[in-house]
């Protein structure tokens, strides 16, 4: 029963760890699909985050707070999408420049507005999405195997985490099931076709860059004003870059997004969890090697030693009408 | 990169657009600090005198532009076959455990100036080794180099910490770092390179690795343009098609821009390592590699614009340390941003001025705007 209780506990804080992933990793998924690479999800998540705990720290709000990230996030993604799609500039040098943006400024900022090194003041319980308990939770906490994992697993999440992996079909329905979604992956595999089709391939570009700056919002507003109880420097640590592995990992496709996207959370959490005790068979793994373990395998992936993963086609190259 | 833009005369493509962008990235910056209430005129005149006034300040200046130097070469030799290698944070990462490897084993046994040259091959060869898998992936499995030298990154960072931790820490020391270096595994310092201008440093950590610097931009400016390697990089970077047809393996040239571009990489890890703190500690690049983007960007990936590059973030780094202590409101984190804006401005908005410019030229002399499919060079 006590190996159950830890398993369930692991699986617990796989969820919680995974959904900035997932946010940001289907943030992603929209950006690239129409062709615009963004390696600047983390920059993106990073002001989200900032502007959310500042906003919900000013207004009190979590509402309020999860609005400003997303006006933030599209922001930056529309500084993206000025480079990349109208001026036709180099796409990984704009994600690049909008992560140290976003790393600096949230840090000046918050110092400035703040005054508590870099730090937003740390918000009370209305100010955040708390726990949400579903029906019966209590009740059926007593059933055996069934009943912790509805209690402790399902239940009891923010409403956040729960439109986190309510996005995955939805992704999925918006990509492949609309007009839009059509669309959107014809301007990442061959925009001339969908040009010649007398459809603008900057709008569509725009539109996708716009909702990856939604969802890097969210993603940022989970950290801060869910996970969390405010902004600390530098709080997306590099999930921005875990995201966009998982992506990769994921072939760019939103069902397998939310699998690499709980693996690569799952590791992290056994990782905390197992702190450095030894295991079975493998004895002790340094913590290191479970850190570093979602960029290896992410670049075993990519070697094509397991599948293949091939990017949109027309995915960092602006789309110049010929002339 | 072929664009849709006519050409404009040479001054105007290399020095003109650069000097637009970097004011437009600093007029920018200049918002930024008047957002946090401070008055950016001011600022600017704490950071160029905290960088240039006094022979500390100077020195100081010097010693964070030899980083940039290299991870700015780095870079740059890396955009020259358009590859884009972020990964110069973790080459010079592990180049440092290659200078640590050398200075611990023959710290005792001799003087610095055989140790030198063995620390800078161990830079070298570790920075070149982790840009190597990179590389080959690159060339030979088709996975692109940006997101494996991103995952590099970590990795390396991952490794450093475990090494560091587990592995070349002394015993009954908390810290995770190596011990101090001896006598033969110090760099001498370049001070007296200032004091000869009459001006005093008390003690800066300016040291031999500037000059090595720049022998490494000569020696990038005759590998890139005065060898038949470096013709056969530019021709990869230039037309991937074209070079394939002139029976340049392409493979080959992948992997031997990003194997050069890893070792100047891992170079940099001299200049801090051995010229510096004399042991090797946890996250001693400090970001180096990243500003490294900017400034191969900013030098139009040419040694003779990387260098005064480099120079102007070193001005950055030093003086940015003076404002933040001058400027409550202001913390080092401003240079950070002034980064971010001038990749941002040089690199993915390079073109954003260029047709104002055009039409102000054409107006003034149509034949300098003729219709030119391709610019010359360009990075």
């Amino acid at each position: 029963m006590d190996a159950f209780n830890t398993v369930i506990l692991v699986l617990d804080s796989t969820i919680r760890l995974s959904v900035p992933l997932l946010f940001a990793a289907l943030a992603g998924l929209y950006s690239e699909r129409s062709g615009v690479f963004d390696i600047g999800l983390e920059g993106k998540m990073l002001a989200g985050a900032f502007a959310a705990a500042s906003a919900a720290a000013v207004t009190g709000s979590a509402w309020l707070g999860l609005g400003v990230a997303m006006i933030v996030s599209i922001f930056f993604a529309l500084v993206h999408g000025f480079a990349s799609i109208t001026h036709r500039g180099n796409q990984i040098v704009s994600g690049v420049a909008i992560n140290f943006i976003a790393a600096g400024a949230t840090v000046i900022l918050g110092q400035a507005w703040f005054r508590q090194g870099g730090r937003t003041p740390s918000l009370g319980a209305d100010a955040r999405f708390g726990a949400i308990e579903l029906p019966f939770a209590e009740a059926l906490r007593g059933l055996p195997v069934l009943g912790p994992i509805y209690a402790e697993l399902i239940s009891g999440h923010s409403l956040l985490v729960y439109i986190a992996f309510f996005m995955v079909p939805f992704t999925w329905w918006v990509l492949f099931r609309t007009r839009f979604g059509l669309r959107l992956r014809a301007v990442g595999e061959n925009p001339a076709a969908v040009d010649t089709a007398g459809i603008s391939v900057a709008w569509l570009r725009y539109r996708a860059v716009i909702c990856t700056g939604v969802l890097t919002g969210f993603a940022g507003a989970y950290l801060a004003i869910a996970q969390n109880a405010g902004f600390v420097k530098d709080m997306t640590a590099g999930r921005g870059f875990i995201a966009l592995a998982a992506l990769i990992f994921a072939k760019w496709r939103p069902l397998p997004v939310m699998v690499a996207c709980l693996l690569f959370g799952f590791l992290d959490a056994f990782a905390i969890r197992l702190g450095g005790t030894p295991l079975p068979i493998v004895g002790r793994v340094p913590v290191q090697l479970m850190q570093a373990l979602p960029y290896i395998l992410t670049v075993v992936l990519l070697a094509g030693f397991i599948g293949r993963a091939i990017p949109p086609r027309a995915g960092g190259e602006p789309y110049v009408k010929e002339r | 990169m072929s664009g849709p833009y006519a050409r404009l005369p040479g001054w105007a493509d290399y020095g003109l657009i650069p000097i637009i962008n970097l004011l437009v990235a600093f007029a920018v910056a200049g918002l930024v600090v008047l957002l946090v209430g401070e008055n950016p005129l001011r600022a600017a005149v704490i950071l160029v005198e905290g960088a240039f006034v006094g022979g500390q300040n100077i020195a100081y200046t010097l010693y964070y532009a030899t980083s940039f130097i290299f991870t700015g070469l780095a870079v740059a030799v890396a955009f020259h076959c358009r590859l884009f290698n972020i990964g110069g944070e973790g080459q010079a990462y592990v180049g440092g455990l290659g200078v640590a490897l050398v200075c611990l084993s023959f710290d005792a046994l001799f003087p610095w100036w055989i140790n030198f040259p063995l620390a800078i091959l161990g830079a070298a060869a570790f920075g070149a080794l982790w840009a190597l898998i990179p590389a080959y992936l690159q060339a030979r499995r088709g996975s692109h180099v940006v997101i494996t030298t991103i995952m590099f990154n970590f990795i390396a960072a991952s490794l450093m910490v475990y090494l560091l931790v587990d592995v070349l820490k002394p015993p009954g020391s908390m810290a995770p770092q190596t011990r101090t270096f001896l006598e033969g595994g110090q760099l001498p310092k370049l001070n007296w390179l200032i004091e000869a201008f009459g001006l005093s440093v008390r003690s800066a950590p300016f040291n031999i690795s500037f000059l090595l610097a720049l022998l490494a931009a000569f020696g990038v400016w005759v590998l890139i343009w005065r060898t038949r390697l470096g013709y056969e990089i530019r021709t990869q970077g230039h037309s991937a098609r074209a070079a394939r047809y002139a029976g340049i393996g392409q493979a080959r040239i992948i992997i031997v821009a990003m194997t050069v571009s890893g070792a100047l990489a891992g170079m940099m890890a001299l200049n801090p390592v051995m010229g510096d703190q004399h042991r090797l500690q946890l996250d001693f690049v400090t970001g180096a590699g990243f500003v490294g983007i900017a400034v191969a960007l900013m030098g139009r990936s040419h040694p003779a614009g990387i260098v005064p590059a480099a120079v102007l973030f070193g001005m950055l780094y030093q003086g940015g340390a003076e404002l933040a202590f001058e400027m409550p409101n202001i913390s080092r984190d401003m240079i950070v941003i002034i980064q971010g804006l001038v990749i941002l401005f040089a690199g993915a908005l390079e073109n954003m001025f260029r047709p104002y410019l055009q039409t102000v030229f054409a107006s003034l002399r149509p034949r300098s705007a003729g219709l030119a499919e391709d610019r010359a060079g360009g990075a």
